[in-house]
């Protein structure tokens, strides 16, 4: 509830005492009040009556420490649309959003198929230093879906590249994909598959539905999602390499994953914040600000994704963060681009639509938006339980913060499907590697 | 029905000489018209013209659209030159929904993408009341009757447009159609779905062709125009199932050959030219009612007419 405030006499920058947080899942008790000190880019001690003179303080009664969310799917548009997002403005409202490290995905102009556009999103992100910027490689080259991108090569290089993927692509071609998950084995890599057929979506608009059918709007049927899933969870088993499902949409993809996963197979998945809430009703109005790719589905669908994702078939919460300039939202349906912007509100959301509904606690939530995500996207230094010696990476969240509407925020472009909604709780802190990113619900 | 039973009474001022009133004067209605359309462009500008309204028509074409301004901001430029209604016909669906939301004038759909044609499915249902439901047909609905609308629903407006409001107006509608071009959720409509055209004639009142893209053939919705019209056009043969009364409507334009024969396009049964003078009339009373007023006085016709 309240920033920091400086100890009397002193204080150390590199200390910061946690006074009186709820750690979910810390000694095994699903809300341990506790203080934590974070000393020297780590979490040094986690106990009670803890004290520390020359340690700025932050009495956080009423909040929850969670690990530093991580997020496995964000557009920040840089390099080429830096009219939508820049790193810096992506960055920012991750942090305000609670997280701590980003996935950067490849569809950008140039596209991230190279070492050098990887290495420059790599630096952008630490010189913005507002989270971690790990950026995802393209599997093709220029995401045209022809021939590998030098998927090694990015692996190699400072940025140290693990998930590769063509988001916003299908990698259709069964050949290539196979390919290419046999390819990244040589250095722990993983496919990320944005799955829909292209056959079948040409000039898709909704989800195939009812409201497709009233509105006259092309329909994004389920089944192009779920084809392509089927087909990589195939490839995968028969590779035994890592597939990672992008923004699972729909209750067959879930049916579709839980089945592979009951057989062993190496297949992780993430949902959307956006898909565990709303569906295509919204686009009644033909606002195009709930237009996105994969579509909104149906209620059927939703309750299905919540079920999923709380039983662990869907891994983990991503973002699909997809920020668009004003033009390219306010124009006719068929004309608007795919997209929503969702890293101020993905926790927020996941309250909602986990937590206070009962499908998840605290510490799943910790598990499905910050170690699983780390996990899948290899990142060392994230995602790690808060416990003592690990990286100073965590969100001070209030979940009983009075709901309250959805505002503009720091990312620079307004597609939010949230807008004007009442969404609960509030991240109060960010801490990457100990320093504040955010404080008070500001940027710090 | 209200529209209906104006454009009832707007249609006596077609039979007589001069057919213009002066409701409209002063107002000023443009059409915006982002698909080729010469038919319902021209209707609606001799609907408006009719009421004396001024008459504004913009084409995409050659306009400041070809060089790429945005639907929003080509409507507050109509806007701020003082239009008072806009019809618009667009090739995106929710078009018109989307511009309403922009301008504060009347905005009236003429044909949104692959959603709506609301003017044709008025001036269609007005052509079935005056056709089946003689004597006096003011405030009657189409109760019991039976409509059979044929073809390409799924990138149809007209049929979305018909479907809603002959089922309002108490007709029971039939689709007959291959699948492909159905709409995989048509079972939410409020209408009947068939795929065997030939069993649907005997007990049609009304039969409405649609007109078929012989492109729609490559996307393989169908496997040639020859298999389609053997299996959905109406020629002579199909046309002698129908009960005696029967009509045969098309939207236009039609593919001759295609979806309905030439005898039975220039059959007694068919109401096709009728149809276009039906939609000035009714297109007339949508303009009245938004722009003129409330419901037409029947006395004002021959108190108004030079």
């Amino acid at each position: 509830m309240t920033g920091g405030r400086p100890a009397t006499g002193g204080a150390d920058q590199a200390r910061w005492l946690i006074r009186g947080v709820t750690v979910p899942g810390h000694g095994d008790r699903e809300r341990a009040v506790a203080d934590i000190l974070l000393r020297d880019g780590s979490v040094a001690v986690i106990g009670t009556g803890l004290s520390d003179a020359g340690a700025r303080v932050l009495d956080a009664g009423g909040l929850i420490a969670l690990p530093g969310l991580v997020d496995l799917h964000t557009h920040l548009r840089e390099p080429g649309r830096e009219d939508a997002e820049t790193v810096e403005t992506g960055t920012a409202a991750a942090a305000l959003g609670g997280y701590t490290a980003v996935h950067a995905m490849a569809n950008t102009d140039p596209v991230a198929d190279t070492a050098g556009v990887v290495e420059q999103v790599w630096r952008l992100g630490r010189a913005a230093g507002h989270c971690d910027v790990q950026p995802v490689g393209a599997v093709t080259v220029g995401l045209a879906g022809a021939r590998l991108a030098e998927l090694g090569t990015m692996a190699d290089s400072a940025a140290r590249v693990r998930v590769f993927s063509d988001d916003g692509r299908c990698v259709a071609d069964p050949l290539l994909m196979r390919r290419a998950l046999e390819y990244v084995k040589a250095f722990d890599g993983v496919i990320a598959q944005h799955a829909q057929d292209p056959r079948l979506t040409e000039h898709a608009q909704l989800n195939e539905g009812e409201m497709s059918a009233r509105l006259g709007l092309a329909g994004w049927p389920a089944v192009a999602e779920e084809a392509i899933i089927a087909r990589d969870c195939l490839l995968a088993a028969h590779v035994g390499s890592a597939l990672h499902i992008c923004h699972v949409s729909t209750a067959g993809s879930a049916e579709i994953i839980r089945w592979a996963k009951s057989k062993g197979w190496p297949v992780t998945a993430e949902v959307t914040p956006h898909h565990l809430l709303l569906t295509d009703e919204l686009a009644a109005g033909y606002d195009p600000v709930f237009k996105v790719n994969p579509p909104l589905r149906t209620e059927a669908d939703v309750a299905e994704l919540r079920r999923a994702l709380a039983d662990g078939t869907i891994d983990c919460v991503a973002t699909d963060h997809a920020p668009h300039p004003v033009e390219a939202k306010e124009t006719e349906w068929s004309e608007a681009a795919f997209g929503m912007t969702g890293l101020e509100t993905a926790l927020r959301v996941v309250q909602l639509a986990m937590v206070d509904t009962g499908l998840l606690d605290w510490p799943g939530v910790a598990d499905r938006m910050s170690v699983r995500p780390a996990r899948i996207g290899r990142l060392t230094g994230h995602g790690a339980p808060l416990a003592a010696g690990v990286p100073a990476n965590l969100t001070l969240y209030d979940p009983a913060a009075p709901a309250e509407a959805v505002r503009p925020g720091a990312s620079k472009s307004r597609n939010t499907p949230f807008a004007g909604m009442e969404l609960p709780g509030r991240v109060v802190a960010t801490f990457l590697r100990g320093t504040p990113t955010v404080l008070d619900g500001k940027l710090a | 029905m209200l529209i209906l039973d104006t454009a009832e009474e707007l249609a006596s001022l077609a039979d007589r000489p001069i057919k213009k009133l002066p409701t409209l004067r002063g107002r000023t209605v443009v059409n915006l018209f982002y698909e080729d359309s010469t038919r319902t462009r021209i209707s609606f500008e001799a609907a408006a013209k009719r009421l004396s309204a001024d008459v504004i028509n913009f084409s995409a074409k050659g306009s400041s659209v070809a060089k790429g301004e945005s639907l929003k901001d080509t409507a507050l430029t109509l806007e701020a030159m003082g239009a008072d209604a806009v019809v618009i016909r667009h090739g995106a669906s929710g078009a018109a929904h989307r511009l309403a939301g922009w301008v504060q004038g009347s905005v009236l759909n003429a044909g949104d993408g692959t959603h709506e044609h609301p003017t044709q499915a008025l001036l269609d249902a007005f052509t079935i009341r005056r056709r089946l439901k003689r004597g006096s047909t003011r405030g009657a609905g189409l109760d019991g009757l039976r409509v059979t609308i044929v073809g390409d629903v799924l990138h149809s407006r007209v049929a979305r447009s018909n479907v809603l409001l002959l089922s309002i107006l108490g007709a029971e509608v039939t689709l007959a159609a291959p699948p492909t071009l159905l709409p995989l959720a048509v079972g939410s409509w409020p209408c009947a779905v068939s795929y065997d055209l030939d069993s649907e004639l005997p007990k049609s009142d009304v039969v409405m062709m649609l007109r078929v893209q012989q492109e729609r053939m490559t996307d393989a919705y169908f496997p040639s125009v020859r298999e389609y019209s053997r299996r959905y056009g109406l020629d002579v043969a199909r046309m002698a199932r129908l009960p005696e009364h029967a009509i045969v409507m098309h939207p236009g334009p039609m593919n001759r050959g295609v979806e309905i024969a030439a005898e039975v396009a220039d059959s007694v049964r068919s109401t096709i030219v009728e149809q276009v003078a039906n939609g000035v009339t009714t297109r007339m009373a949508v303009l009245y009612l938004l722009l003129g007023g409330t419901e037409f006085p029947a006395t004002q016709i021959p108190a108004v007419a030079p």
